[in-house]
């Protein structure tokens, strides 16, 4: 059995107690039991994963200083890009794709020691809240065989939970880290816009699409964005804002921190348990010595319009690429066509309904007659939300709410009504509009053993505040320790 | 075409229109799905509609700094790995393959 945290693994290997060759086999044999069951690897990588183990016990035993993440096996949500390693973010569009070159965050894993031991699955492009759209089919919640992990980060999720790694990586672009965090109880963390390059990420949305670690602990949340934050030559959007060691927060406390609930958002179409999960979470972090404030975010409730508007815009943009000309799936029934109908039948046939849907809605909001409707429109109200948060940290130093109003629902409930899907995003989006970190913690469970988040948002680049609180809730708390009876 | 309830009147045809925008050639299913599909989350997002804008600045991306590089040469990705995941390239050529173009 794997020792739970990155944080003692790496220490293990340091004191010589254990090898990184045998914590890797042990993670290898962990995903090898229970991947059949869970389908949250698309790709295993056991020669490179066990080579790269190697090389950091070869370091240990030539006394050469360890990084931080010396042999900790990590696993990488199927979008980003390793190099010579299949990459298909659960796409049949991109079945085939090999990448040329290592995104900057797994560059900077490995430069810390990390061992990348495969590509989880995730719904097609990050597109969906359950994982259910992947091409590769739906990832199974190890709390509940029967629900879904969340989504889109459902199989790095899913793959902290059942203890097969210590650390993912997953992408967040309206959720897609805490949602799927809370729905398998474990942390995770969406950084602020700009705080990790995006350099190898293939795009989302690009004005919210972020990278961020999912966890055990806040500690090792900690120690992974330490790792992988910072400005990168390679993307633009990378801020140049100083990057403290996140670990340094920790330890901090409750005390003398102002937490804002926004009572009319998060009383409306909540899960009674998870409501009264809520409610408790926040009787403890007060107890802790946090004040609770209440707030207003009068324009919270148009969130979700908001980021399906600009989402699917961006979307329909980004995902112009896919054309079967210089890479991913071209149509069989492409060869007497014209290239306009190659590329309509490569895309028909290569993307999911999903994705389809996301690209039509987008083409249409950004379509002449339709772009200061809609668009423009959704834009304009992203600065007044922007406004809300910017007004209640004025009184606060984060914001509490649920991670979802529901808890982890059936495989296939809501694949038939993609609003309904939408609308379980509803606590999450608003983060990655405004542009600030969020934070997924596990802080109970309703219905026996299906998991609930708390999520704190905080001041662009203050993780530290989201991580100093997550940890002194885990303190407090026994629920982080709880593990699936998988 | 005026915005104010520009989802009531949804129909195949607009489906059709940003189906060859979008470069997707749905199929007959998928159009009538995507008929209703869009025309129901278009008229949940119309409720933005309620929001008063006026003077407000759009938000199109949150960071304010202004991230320029200058415009050095730097070494590109090889050929032929550029070629490598093409689904017909002809490599000694150095192309990407496409149908005819002009005809």
């Amino acid at each position: 059995m794997l020792p739970s945290s990155a944080r003692t693994i790496r220490e293990q290997i340091a004191a010589g107690r254990v090898s990184a060759v045998d914590v890797c086999r042990a993670a290898l044999n962990r995903i090898a039991a229970l991947n059949p069951t869970l389908n949250a690897f698309n790709l295993v990588d056991a020669d490179r994963a066990l080579a790269k183990a190697a090389e950091i016990d070869r370091q240990t035993t030539a006394g050469v200083p360890l990084g931080p993440l010396a042999g900790v096996p990590v696993a990488l949500k199927d979008n980003l890009c390793v190099r010579g390693m299949r990459t298909t973010a659960s796409s049949l569009i991109l079945e085939r794709f090999v990448p040329p070159y290592d995104a900057t965050v797994v560059a900077r894993l490995e430069a810390a020691g990390a061992v990348v031991v495969g590509k989880t699955n995730c719904d097609e492009f990050a597109m969906g809240s359950s994982t259910e759209n992947s091409a590769f089919g739906p990832v199974r919640n190890p709390w509940a065989s029967d629900r879904t992990p969340g989504g889109s980060s459902g199989g790095s999720a899913a793959a902290v939970a059942a203890g097969c790694v210590p650390l993912a990586l997953g992408s967040d672009t309206g959720g897609s880290i805490r949602q799927p965090a809370a729905f398998c109880g474990v942390v995770g963390l969406k950084p602020t816009y700009g705080r990790v390059s995006r350099y190898g990420l293939l795009a989302f949305a690009s004005s919210l699409d972020q990278i961020g670690p999912i966890a055990r602990t806040a500690a090792d949340a900690a120690l992974a964005l330490t790792v992988i934050a910072g400005a990168d030559p390679a993307d633009a959007t990378s801020s140049r804002e100083a990057v403290p060691d996140f670990t340094a927060a920790l330890g901090g406390g409750m005390k003398g921190l102002r937490i804002g609930v926004p009572r009319s958002f998060v009383t409306v179409g909540v899960d009674a348990g998870v409501q009264r999960t809520f409610e408790s979470a926040l009787e403890t972090l007060r107890d802790a010595g946090a004040a609770l404030v209440d707030i207003e975010l009068p324009h919270a409730k148009y969130a979700i319009p908001v980021y399906y508007l600009v989402a699917t815009a961006e979307a329909s943009s980004n995902l112009a690429r896919y054309d079967g000309v210089r890479y991913g799936y071209r149509s069989s029934r492409a060869a007497d066509a014209s290239v306009r109908e190659m590329y309509a039948r490569s895309r028909d046939e290569g993307f999911g309904p999903e994705v389809k849907r996301r690209i039509m809605l987008g083409t249409y909001v950004l379509s002449a007659g339709y772009y200061d409707a809609f668009y423009l429109k959704a834009q304009q109200v992203r600065t007044l939300l922007r406004s809300d948060y910017q007004q209640a940290f004025e009184k606060v130093d984060a914001v509490a709410m649920p991670t979802s109003p529901i808890p982890p629902f059936r495989l296939g409930e809501k694949t038939e009504d993609p609003l309904q899907m939408y609308l379980a995003d509803t606590f999450t989006v608003s983060a990655p509009l405004a542009g600030l970190p969020a934070i997924s913690v596990p802080c109970g469970f309703v219905d026996g053993a299906l998991p609930v988040g708390l999520q704190l948002t905080g001041r662009m680049f203050d993780e530290s505040t989201l991580l100093r609180i997550a940890e002194a809730y885990e303190r407090l708390t026994a629920w982080h320790q709880r593990t699936p009876a998988i | 075409m005026i915005a104010s309830q520009p989802m009531a009147s949804l129909t195949i045809a607009d489906v059709e229109r940003i189906a060859a925008l979008a470069h997707l050639e749905l199929t007959a299913e998928e159009k009538a799905l995507f008929t209703r599909q869009l025309a129901d989350i278009l008229a949940y997002a119309a409720q933005v509609h309620a929001v008063d804008t006026s003077g407000v600045p759009a938000t199109a991306q949150v960071l304010a700094e202004r991230i320029e590089r200058d415009d050095d040469p730097r070494d590109s990705l090889p050929r032929d790995e550029a070629l490598a995941n093409a689904p017909d390239a002809a490599p000694g050529a150095g192309l990407f393959r496409v149908p005819r173009v002009i005809g």
